[in-house]
């Protein structure tokens, strides 16, 4: 049965506790857990950063709300160790950056199939399939640097192929903005939607921005700055779904709302028992900051929260593979550009874009140069390579 | 293109660079009282009471139906075929890093040259063929038990996090030659004792045949590393000389 936001109080704030070691104690494991369990760690990360970065901007910008929205935010801040906390160990930065990506492809795939209004869904699509490029770079990356099979990640829910190259996904920022649905009409979904993809775009932006310098090889460096970027222009895609009008109450009110959807959507399909009740719990906290902000709501800009909110949770984010309509957009919309606000064929480009990227890639593409003639197998491209050649039993190639 | 690794210059890390600031700093230390009690055995502690309550890396996947009869067999011998299963796992995707390993080096070699003593062209791509067909009988064997070559075992991710820093320091385009046949040192160390006890393995389980094919592997690992060896010390020797005996030292 559906959550009833207006009627479900979850825990309240005051009752919302943590100590270092429940902070830091859950790991998943990356060879036994399913691949989606990583992929709704790193998106609660996501979220919970975007919970953080939106809050201080809002505390900037209103003084009245400066303190519950410390209040909440600390919180958050703690949800957002616990989460973040939970990748193992063992997983190193570019296993990490394979989950991301696997993120940015399923779950944009299934928010796109649910987007109610056909131009949002146009632009997860079209966001989608520059996602879907990266894992096949960074897989590209991680088989020839450390000779590692990235389906040890993906575990074959997605396809390692390539979308649309990164090479020219480089567009002139107007060409990135977008039309903003309005806040009056939109349903709750669509708004969701916006915050929730724009959350997981931005953490991806400044996850790679964090590792990238770590790398050793110059190549890898250069597709972590080359992917990073593309990442910036989605950020600026998707945010500029949003309506600016809205209050920041009514955003605030917005993010909490989507912070319950998200984990319960994790709740609904966790199939591991010790993270599916931490998601239960954080279900639960986000419900009791929900109220929390509804009550500010009524009492300082004088409106119903029902106004602006679902009264029962939308069906959850379907956290499984979209292959075929994945496969299906790649067809049909590969060839798509933007053009200010408009996605058109790419032989409609503005000259503004094509200098742009002219520019950047005058010194040669790293994505391109990583994955040049790449194909996955299972077992490494080298696993290619070892039977054209043919081997002899005494473990010598003659 | 010459960088030598050991050369004299501005190194700042040491407590010699600032001797007055440093007698300041050592001094502030020596006066501060720590806010608790206690040694660096607080730390051990903590990390014995998570060993205690966390799971592991993960485990070994199940075997195919095939894989499953061959491992009930070895069970009745009083033998473990997932222990085997998870080390050869862990061979296979060492040796395909190996590959990997020789290819960076490979790189280094057109940027910095060779020197007398030191690895020519054709010895390391030799030994890059010999790590892929290392690779090929190990994802054969695993097969032929019925395990399935493309899961990453817990053997293998060990392996892969402890020796992580080798593939890393090999791309660094910071790193000469002579700096990146340590990391072939430290990877082919550990390739020699691996087969080592994989080859006893095989044996305890009954698999003979598969011990007679890895003795052929370890007998050419044996050669790596005293290539390896050889290539390194004279690298070493060569770059610690002076003057005119420096001709041909690495760069």
């Amino acid at each position: 049965m559906a959550l009833d936001l207006l009627k479900e109080k979850g825990v309240p704030l005051d009752r919302q506790k943590f100590t270092w070691k429940d902070l830091t104690r859950r790991t998943y494991s990356k060879l036994d857990d399913d691949a989606f369990t990583r992929v709704r760690v790193i998106l609660m990360n996501g979220i919970e950063s975007e919970a953080l970065r939106f809050s201080h901007a809002c505390a900037r910008m209103n003084r009245e709300l400066r303190e519950p929205l410390a209040l909440i935010r600390r919180v958050e801040q703690h949800q957002q160790t616990l989460v973040n906390w939970m990748n193992p160990p063992d997983q190193s930065p570019v296993e990490t950056t394979l989950g991301f990506e696997q993120v940015a492809i399923e779950v944009t795939a299934s928010v796109a199939q649910h987007e109610p209004d056909p131009y949002m869904a146009q632009t997860y699509r079209f966001g989608m399939l520059e996602d879907f490029d990266h894992l096949y770079r960074y897989s590209a990356l991680y088989d020839r640097l450390e000779g590692k099979d990235p389906n040890y990640l993906i575990q074959s829910y997605s396809d390692i192929i390539p979308g649309r190259p990164t090479a020219i996904e480089h567009r002139h920022p107007l060409d990135d903005i977008r039309r903003p649905y309005d806040a009056r009409t939109a349903e709750p979904l669509t708004k969701i939607h916006a915050l929730t993809i724009t959350a997981a775009e931005h953490q991806t932006h400044d996850f790679y921005m964090n590792i990238g310098p770590m790398f050793t090889d110059p190549v890898a460096r250069q597709v972590y700055a080359e992917i990073a970027s593309i990442e910036e222009q989605h950020v600026t895609q998707y945010e500029s779904l949003m309506d600016p009008s809205e209050s920041w109450l009514e955003k605030w009110l917005l993010h909490e709302a989507a912070e319950v959807y998200n984990y319960y959507s994790c709740l609904h399909y966790e199939s591991n028992p010790r993270i599916k009740e931490m998601w239960q719990r954080f279900v639960d906290y986000e419900l009791g900051h929900l109220h929390y902000v509804m009550e500010l709501f009524q009492r300082l800009e004088g409106r119903d929260p029902a106004e602006v909110l679902p009264r029962e949770l939308p069906e959850p984010i379907r956290f499984d593979s979209h292959r075929e309509f994945v496969r299906q957009v790649l067809r049909d919309e590969v060839h798509l550009s933007a053009k200010g606000t408009e996605f058109v064929p790419r032989t409609e480009e503005a000259e503004r874009t094509l200098l742009y990227r002219q520019q950047l890639n005058s010194e040669g593409s790293p994505t391109e140069i990583a994955a040049a003639g790449y194909h996955w197998r299972p077992g490494t491209e080298l696993s290619d390579e070892a039977e054209r050649l043919g081997t002899y039993a005494e473990g010598r190639i003659q | 293109m010459e960088r030598k690794a050991s050369e004299m210059g501005m190194n700042r890390t040491g407590t010699k660079t600032s001797p007055v600031n440093s007698k300041k700093a050592i001094e502030g230390a020596e006066k501060a009282v720590p806010s608790s009690p206690g040694d660096a055995s607080a730390i051990w502690k903590v990390r014995q009471e998570f060993a205690r309550e966390v799971d592991g890396l993960g485990t070994v996947p199940p075997p195919t139906l095939k894989g499953m009869a061959k491992a009930a067999v070895d069970m009745l011998k009083g033998g473990r075929s997932t222990v085997f299963i998870d080390k050869l796992g862990q061979r296979a995707g060492f040796e395909r890093t190996g590959v990997r390993l020789y290819e960076s080096a490979l790189s280094k070699l057109d940027v910095f040259g060779t020197w007398e003593g030191g690895p020519s062209r054709e010895q390391m791509e030799k030994i890059r063929l010999d790590e892929l067909s290392h690779f090929a009988l190990v994802k054969r064997t695993i097969e032929k038990l019925g395990g399935d070559p493309s899961a990453l075992t817990p053997a293998a991710d060990l392996q892969a996090n402890l020796s992580e820093g080798v593939p890393k320091m090999l791309a660094d385009p910071r790193v000469n030659l002579l700096q990146s046949l340590e990391g072939l040192l430290m990877a082919e160390l550990t390739d020699n004792a691996s087969w080592e006890l994989l080859i006893e393995l095989a044996r305890e389980l009954g698999h003979n045949e598969i011990a007679d094919d890895f003795q052929r592997a370890l007998d050419v690992e044996q050669e790596h590393l005293a290539l390896v060896r050889g290539w390194l010390a004279a690298g070493v020797r060569l770059e610690a000389k002076v003057g005119e005996e420096a001709a041909g030292v690495p760069a």
